[in-house]
């Protein structure tokens, strides 16, 4: 039983992965110049790149980073955003401004940020928070708003009341919205993270962005450091906040079989 | 002999009973879409003594689950005065749990974990919880399912979970918007008889106050129902009914009592269809 349904789990994306792989070869096969590598050739770099250590070591670094931007994101996005949710004045004075950071590409960050910061580590991480807290914000303001008012009557009914009401009713209500927002925040947080190491070639900052940005035209090592990029983004999308998400979902009946 | 002529049983006496809500000159007024005033509730007056169990009767519309939320304190835009035990009400509270027509069970939490959550909510101490939401799922006869979420549950099984969740505060008023209405007949039969039972059982000791637009419902549960009118909303006839507990749809005074609300309320349409086409 396991075994099937791990394969039905699993056979889909392996085939679109395959297909992927395939489309690419003969998109290799059909340029005559070396600007399309052989995934073989890629497949070379990305192991070069581990054996080195070169890519392990930037992959590393841009996780520390994006841990210190992302958690710091959460805390603003959800600080702010629940208190937003609570006061209509403060909403309505300052959700338009988040809006409009939220709308802002991420990387108009930077220039100030260099000028604040230097060619930094802390000019990319503050890129990173621009790209994030206003999706973390937005997305939590909604998480409460979208509380079914049926749950919170009922509470009150119950007996509850302020923070008893909020800690029992309304955060555990608030929970599906709120992950959804987490995971958003996520892809947010990633690519500013990227982008910000591209273009910043600060001083000790090896990231992965940086690596893309010192490949110069070697294509199998870009190649192979964008697949690192979108694996690692997936592979948190996926195996922390999907199957977070599932399991917050699937207890409350809100999941498709 | 013709059954509908047989004598009434004597009525609960009720008159030395506590008067549990005192409404008088209720009015309540929204506005709609339109920006225009409407008027929902129109002058109501009425008591409730304790131990009652008043239905509300009225078609949709008619503002009789404004009342309803008045009762529960969720709803304070309104004008005129509403006394629960002598006092103003300033509030919702455990004292008046409330069925919804939906559910309204926590999603995030087992069927048994919702009970639990109100008897926190009154103060019982974490160790007697378990025991006594237990107590309650026996009661409407969920057991088996005390750690299901509820989304596995059926519609009824989920409404008869909210009355376990509703009464395991210990409330003194069971506030009902409709709680029947989302159910098919079988679920609604069920549940029907689960809170005339606890009523019944709770030997005039709780006060229950059910909203429906059913007259076969109302004759069914309440000793007592308020007729109301179409909208605006004012009270036309308050219909004592005398039947004794447990009953059934097929019981002659209730079929009896059925037939005449219904005839109140056909003459009642009538006579908005005469106002509505007078030249």
């Amino acid at each position: 039983m396991r075994v099937k349904r791990l394969r039905r789990e699993l056979t889909p994306p392996l085939a679109g992965m395959a297909s992927l792989i395939l489309i690419w070869a003969v998109l290799a096969a059909l340029t005559s110049t070396n600007s399309i590598p052989w995934p073989a050739d890629a497949w070379r770099a990305l192991w070069h790149g581990v054996a080195d250590g070169s890519l392990s070591t930037a992959a590393g670094k841009t996780l520390v980073r994006l841990a210190f931007g992302f958690g710091v994101s959460i805390l603003i996005g959800t600080a702010l955003g629940f208190a937003l949710a609570l006061n209509e004045f403060a909403r309505r004075a300052v959700r338009p401004l988040v809006v409009a950071l939220q709308i802002t590409p991420f990387i108009a960050w930077l220039p100030l940020a260099v000028i604040w910061f230097g060619a930094t580590e802390r000019a990319v991480v503050f890129v990173t928070i621009m790209g994030a807290f206003p999706s973390m914000t937005l997305a939590t303001i909604q998480a409460f708003r979208q509380v079914p008012p049926l749950y919170s009557r009922a509470g009150r009914t119950m007996g509850a009341s302020g923070w008893t009401l909020y800690r029992n009713v309304l955060f555990p209500a608030a929970l599906p919205g709120y992950m959804a927002g987490l995971q958003q925040a996520w892809g947010f947080a990633w690519k500013a993270l990227m982008a910000a190491e591209l273009i910043v070639a600060a001083v000790g900052s090896n990231g992965l962005g940086n690596l893309l940005d010192q490949a110069g035209r070697n294509v199998p090592v870009i190649v192979a450091t964008v697949a690192v990029i979108a694996l690692i983004g997936v592979a948190v999308d996926y195996l922390v906040f999907g199957l977070l998400d599932r399991r917050v979902r699937g207890k409350r009946g809100l999941l498709q079989i | 002999m013709n059954p509908a002529s047989l004598p009434l049983q004597p009525a609960p006496d009720r008159a030395d009973a506590r008067v549990k809500f005192e409404v008088r000159d209720l009015v309540r007024t929204r506005t709609s879409a339109s920006g225009a005033s409407v008027t929902a509730v129109d002058n109501v007056s009425f008591d409730v003594r304790q131990g009652e169990f008043v239905c509300l009767l009225g078609p949709s519309g008619c503002g009789k689950t404004s009342i309803l939320n008045i009762l529960a304190g969720l709803d304070r835009q309104h004008s005129g005065q509403v006394h629960m035990d002598g006092k103003p009400l300033t509030g919702p509270g455990p004292d008046r749990a409330v069925l919804f027509q939906e559910p309204a069970l926590f999603p995030w939490l087992s069927v048994r974990a919702n009970i639990e959550l109100a008897l926190k909510f009154v103060g019982v101490p974490a160790q007697a919880r378990a025991d006594r939401a237990m107590d309650w799922l026996r009661n409407v006869r969920l057991e088996r399912f005390a750690d299901a979420q509820p989304h596995e549950l059926s519609m009824g099984m989920r409404q008869r979970a909210a009355l376990a969740r509703a009464l395991a505060g210990d409330p003194d008023v069971l506030l009902g918007d409709e709680p029947f209405g989302s159910l098919d007949a079988q679920a609604r039969e069920l549940l029907q008889n689960e809170v005339q039972r606890v009523w019944v059982e709770s030997e005039n000791t709780k006060t229950f106050v059910f909203v429906t637009h059913n007259v076969r419902e109302a004759a069914l549960l309440a000793d007592r129902v308020l007729v109301m009118s179409a909208a605006p909303g004012h009270l036309i006839e308050e219909v004592k009914i005398h039947a004794p507990w447990p009953r059934q749809l097929d019981d002659v005074l209730v079929a009896r009592v059925v037939s005449e609300i219904h005839e109140l309320l056909m003459e009642e349409v009538d006579k908005t269809v005469a106002r509505e086409t007078a030249p």
